[in-house]
């Protein structure tokens, strides 16, 4: 018999494996050191002129630049060494200001035809690159129970109105609203009324030793979850916010589970200045728009936030008086008008709140209302202090945008809402803006990790090196133990860290210290799949089978067993990637991605290559196994 | 079968391999009932700071620092070299500082406390964080000269109605690691580098460990399900012993020797999961195959020639797997060496948990020709491999 492959296994595989090469050739290039400069909003000029002004000022400081790039919104400034990128950074950051943001960066070096393809390289996770990694607790039970309070604010003044007389309604431990009557009837009279109106509230009835009659009213279980989500959201946002004020080239800024926030700050070295800036929340003004006869000591301009915006109207007057503060602000939600189908954004305030807007709109339907946006911000500046040194000076200021200007068709109360907005994104951006200027829910530190940038540096050179070592003895093993099939069996091994790598580098998965312990394991279970041919073949053999039968009969019955054993461990895999967080992601990803390469290159790469030099020798008589 | 002559007689040895497993895991089981698992951060919660010497450090001088400041059971090690050195305590490292703190207004005025420490409200940007006393007035508590600027940062103290606010810039736990790495430069006289520090809420820790916990039995269920669709409830039955049992003695390796037990640690533990139950299903598989192909054969005949015939490929993939795990515990460094270290012990045991523990299971429940009767479909090929 011969064993012969068609033409199209031998050119899939001939594919596979150049593209592996091509897409992880990335990782091969080292990346420049570099610096980033953005503009601090979208309305900074980031230009030609200003690439020249930041070579002239680098030339100045006689820092070796490699090439400066003028992105889209950015400026990629490459240098030659390490040691200038400090230098860099702080010279750029000094001369250009506080409009512009300079952060340390290490920029692909991947050449031009390569990034056409789509191929880049892995990105290093926090332990290889160094930075700092927090996990934030959104305080979701707080921002419940101030849902709980809006509500219960609520009830008691429609049940004002309605004139059914309660002894109290107040929010108890377990948030919720337990109101209390004099008679039965007066309570289900009340959550007959009230029941309608909250939807999202579960009643129950009961009496309690005093002889009050109460109702207890408690979120209902996808209540409870959209207030988490809406918690976590704001803070989101803020968060996005304030990182990039941190100047990092490439923050992460993630959800994890139903309370948590990930926060990945890759090159910060500085926790407690990471600290100090993020978590810091936004506020809200909403102040009406100042009048032709508004004198000119009662009124402020402020600039709009969105870009469109400030390019056609440039800026609005408000009045210095403000209605109410984001605190007041319980909800903010986009969504279309029943009848005009036009999007929309509806506001929920709280008592007090709605109190104060109603005052402050009965008497001034048709005229405009503006709601400003407002951040505390950090800028540092250089001055020269006593001993002539220049010095970093930290400086806190405001920057209060307007986000939205809109006619006060009728005296508003606690409900309200804005519409004439152009589009659904406007909507639900402009409401993600007001929430994240509303109360927010309280974020925590509950998980600190700083890795220092020598640290990451170091585990790379061990990582590599157990990486070389690990593969150079499996491939000198195999060499002397399988002879030629050994061989293939290399040339397989190679190809499986080849196209482990290109799919990594594709899916754009980090790769972290027990990654690269994942890629060393795989080396060594690699070959496990060819062992077990291998080993089937000599055993055929023994058994006086001619060689070509003996290596069809071995790849054709390992087969199962490859299959099998493999099935049960990335199994497993995905299990570890579910329970775990980060580095044990990164192992698991690694892991499950070897186990799927080197079922192809094993079986279909060696038996290309025994085919190729065997499979068509008529009268093979011995073969070097 | 011509090397039928050649079959090694596993399965007569299998009291004696029964005895060594069940002293093994005895003794796991006691190692793990007596002194615990040593919990890495990651699942007890706590800080550790990884500090760099410019020299080889003293860790007895050390110790003598750490206790000196108050920290909660402080521990220091070795990190890889001798210059390298390991602080870790169960407490949130700010709690060093606010113990400090709550001394040190204590001596001022007679009821005097630190009430609270809280996040700087969001418009005081050059602060991080507020601290509350009470009982103490601002004068005695700004002559005092409790902030020194070198760890705190800027400071700024306010009165409140009864209480006195200061709003510092750094936040403690980073007061803290400064302090602490000035304190021991001056005591080893070393430049010191912070290479590394951690904080885990207690909560965070215990999540993650009921998490590895689940995940380990989640993985042990599926694999369960798999083996017993893919080849017969005696089958899985066998698998999992074997898999329960290598758990188990590497737990007790990690216990008995103290050894840290970490995130990369659990990671590797689902490794050797994967690992061993890699090994059971080829010996199985064969097994499985010889049970359809050999028409005589007891039970533990069939057994034995299934394991000599993939014994060499047991040994072979056992070496190559730790010839590049000793690398890894070798050259990967000290922060892969708990996970090389289960690796290491995981591939050993699982190998010969696959001869002597999944096999033996089977051997235990009389499997017989009859547990194998192929499904209906694959008969055919049943046939053809008949001689």
């Amino acid at each position: 018999m011969l064993n012969r492959y068609p033409l199209w296994k031998y050119l899939l595989i001939l594919v596979v494996v150049a593209l592996g090469f091509v897409y992880a050739l990335p990782n091969l290039y080292t990346p420049d050191p570099a610096v980033q400069i953005s503009g601090q909003s979208g309305s900074v000029e980031v230009d030609q002129a200003l690439v020249d002004r930041v070579r002239e000022q680098l030339n100045q400081a006689d820092i070796d630049i490699k090439n400066i790039e003028l992105g889209e919104n950015n400026i990629l400034v490459r240098l030659r060494h390490e040691d200038a990128q400090m230098q860099a950074r702080r010279k750029l950051q000094e001369a250009l200001g506080f409009d512009y943001v300079v952060a340390l960066n290490l920029a692909p070096t991947t050449p031009e035809w390569l990034e056409a393809l789509g191929a880049s390289p892995m990105r290093l996770g926090l332990d290889l690159s160094g930075g700092v990694h927090f996990l934030m607790e959104v305080d979701v039970e707080s921002a419940i129970e101030t849902r709980q309070e809006i509500n219960a604010d609520e009830m008691k003044s429609t049940l004002r109105e309605e004139g059914l007389r309660y002894s109290s309604v107040d929010v108890n431990d377990e948030q919720s609203i337990v109101a209390r009557f004099r008679s039965a009837e007066l309570r289900d009279q009340a959550v007959e009324l009230l029941q309608d109106e909250y939807s999202t509230l579960v009643f129950t009835q009961d009496q309690n030793e005093e002889g009050d009659y109460r109702f207890v009213a408690r979120l209902s279980e996808t209540a409870v979850a959209e207030v988490e989500d809406y918690a976590l959201g704001q803070n989101l946002v803020t968060l996005r916010n304030r990182v990039n004020e941190l100047g990092v080239s490439e923050p992460v800024v993630q959800r994890q589970g139903g309370s948590r926030i990930i926060v990945q700050l890759p090159g910060v070295q500085d926790t407690a200045e990471a600290k100090r800036v993020i978590g810091k929340t936004a506020n809200l003004e909403f102040r009406l728009e100042a009048g032709p006869d508004t004198m000119v000591s009662m009124k402020e301009s402020f600039p709009y936030r969105s870009e469109t915006d400030r390019q056609r109207f440039g800026s609005a007057e408000l009045e210095r008086q403000i209605i109410l503060t984001g605190d007041h602000v319980a909800n903010a939600t986009s969504s279309f008008d029943a009848e005009t189908n036009m999007p929309q954004v509806n506001i929920t305030l709280d008592g007090l709140g709605g109190t104060k807007m109603h005052r402050a709109t009965r008497d001034n339907i048709g005229r405009r209302m503006g709601v400003l946006f407002i951040e505390h911000k950090t800028r540092t500046d250089y001055e020269i202090n006593e001993a002539g040194e220049r010095v970093e000076v930290r400086e806190n200021y405001v920057e209060r945008e307007v986000i939205s200007l809109a006619t006060i068709q009728s005296a508003l109360g606690k409900q309200f809402r804005i519409t004439g907005l152009e589009s659904p994104a406007e909507a639900s951006e402009l409401a993600l803006l007001l929430r994240a200027g509303a109360l927010a829910a309280p974020m925590y530190f509950v998980e600190e990790r700083t890795i220092g940038p020598s640290l990451g540096a170091e585990n790379i050179q061990t990582g590599l090196k157990s990486v070389v070592i690990g593969l150079g003895l499996v491939l000198a093993f195999m060499l002397v133990y399988y002879k030629v099939f050994g061989i293939f069996a290399n040339l397989a091994l190679a190809a499986n860290i080849l196209l482990l790598v290109a799919v990594m580098s594709l899916l754009g998965a980090t790769l972290t210290l027990p990654g690269i312990a994942g890629i060393v394991l795989t080396v060594g279970m690699a070959v496990d799949a060819n062992v077990l041919i291998f080993s089937r073949i000599r055993e055929e053999l023994k058994a006086g089978m001619p060689p070509q039968s003996a290596i069809y009969k071995g790849y054709e019955q390992a087969f199962v067993s490859i299959l099998d054993a493999n099935i049960t461990t990335l199994l497993v895999a995905v299990i570890l990637y579910a329970i775990g967080t980060g580095p044990v992601q990164g192992f698991a990803v690694t892991l499950s991605i070897g186990i799927l390469t080197s079922m192809f290159t094993a079986i279909m790469g060696t038996r290309a290559l025994a085919n190729l030099v065997y499979g068509r020798r008529r009268n093979l008589k011995k073969i070097w196994i | 079968m011509s090397q039928e002559a050649k079959i090694i007689n596993f399965m007569g040895w299998r009291k004696t391999a029964a005895t060594i497993s069940i002293v093994l895991l005895v003794g796991s089981i006691l190692a793990l009932a007596v002194r615990g698992i040593e919990f890495g951060l990651d699942f007890t919660g706590g800080s550790q700071i990884e500090l760099g010497f410019d020299q080889p450090a003293d860790l007895g001088t050390i110790r003598d620092v750490l206790s000196d400041e108050g920290l909660e059971n402080p521990v220091a090690v070795f990190f890889g070299s001798d210059s390298e050195v390991l602080i870790r305590t169960q407490d949130a490292l700010s709690d060093g500082v606010v113990e400090q703190l709550e001394e040190d207004v204590a001596a001022l005025s007679s009821g005097a406390t630190l009430v609270d420490v809280r996040n700087a409200p969001s418009n005081e940007v050059q602060f991080s964080e507020v601290l509350v006393f009470a009982g103490v007035d601002e004068q005695t508590l700004r002559n005092a000269n409790l902030f020194d600027a070198d760890y705190f940062g800027k400071t700024r103290i306010t009165t409140e109605g009864d209480q006195v606010k200061v709003f510092v810039q750094n936040a403690l736990d980073n007061v803290y690691s400064r302090y602490l790495i000035r304190s021991l430069e001056e005591a080893t006289g070393a430049s010191i580098e912070l290479r590394r520090s951690e904080f885990v809420g207690p909560q965070v820790g215990a999540e993650l460990r009921d998490q590895g916990g689940l995940g380990m039995l989640f993985a042990l269920a599926v694999v369960m399900i798999y083996v017993a669709i893919r080849f017969q409830y005696k089958f899985s039955i066998g698998a999992v012993a074997a898999l329960i049992h290598d758990v188990i003695i590497v737990l007790g390796f990690f216990a008995l020797l103290g050894l840290d037990f970490d995130l990369t640690v659990l990671a590797a533990v689902l490794a050797v999961i994967g690992y061993s139950l890699n090994d059971t299903i080829v010996v199985f598989d064969r097994i499985r195959e010889n049970f359809r192909k050999m028409r005589r054969g007891t039970t533990n005949e069939v057994i034995n020639t299934s394991l000599t015939q993939t014994l060499e490929r047991t040994l072979l993939t056992s070496l190559t797997t730790l010839l590049v795990l000793v690398v890894l515990f070798i050259f990967g460094g000290e922060l892969i060496s708990g996970f090389a270290t289960a690796l290491i012990v995981g591939v050993v045991v699982g190998t010969y948990s696959s001869i002597y523990v999944s096999a033996n299971t089977l051997a235990v429940m009389h499997l017989t020709k009859e547990d194998l009767m192929p499904p209906p479909k694959e008969g055919e090929d049943q046939e053809e491999v008949l001689p």
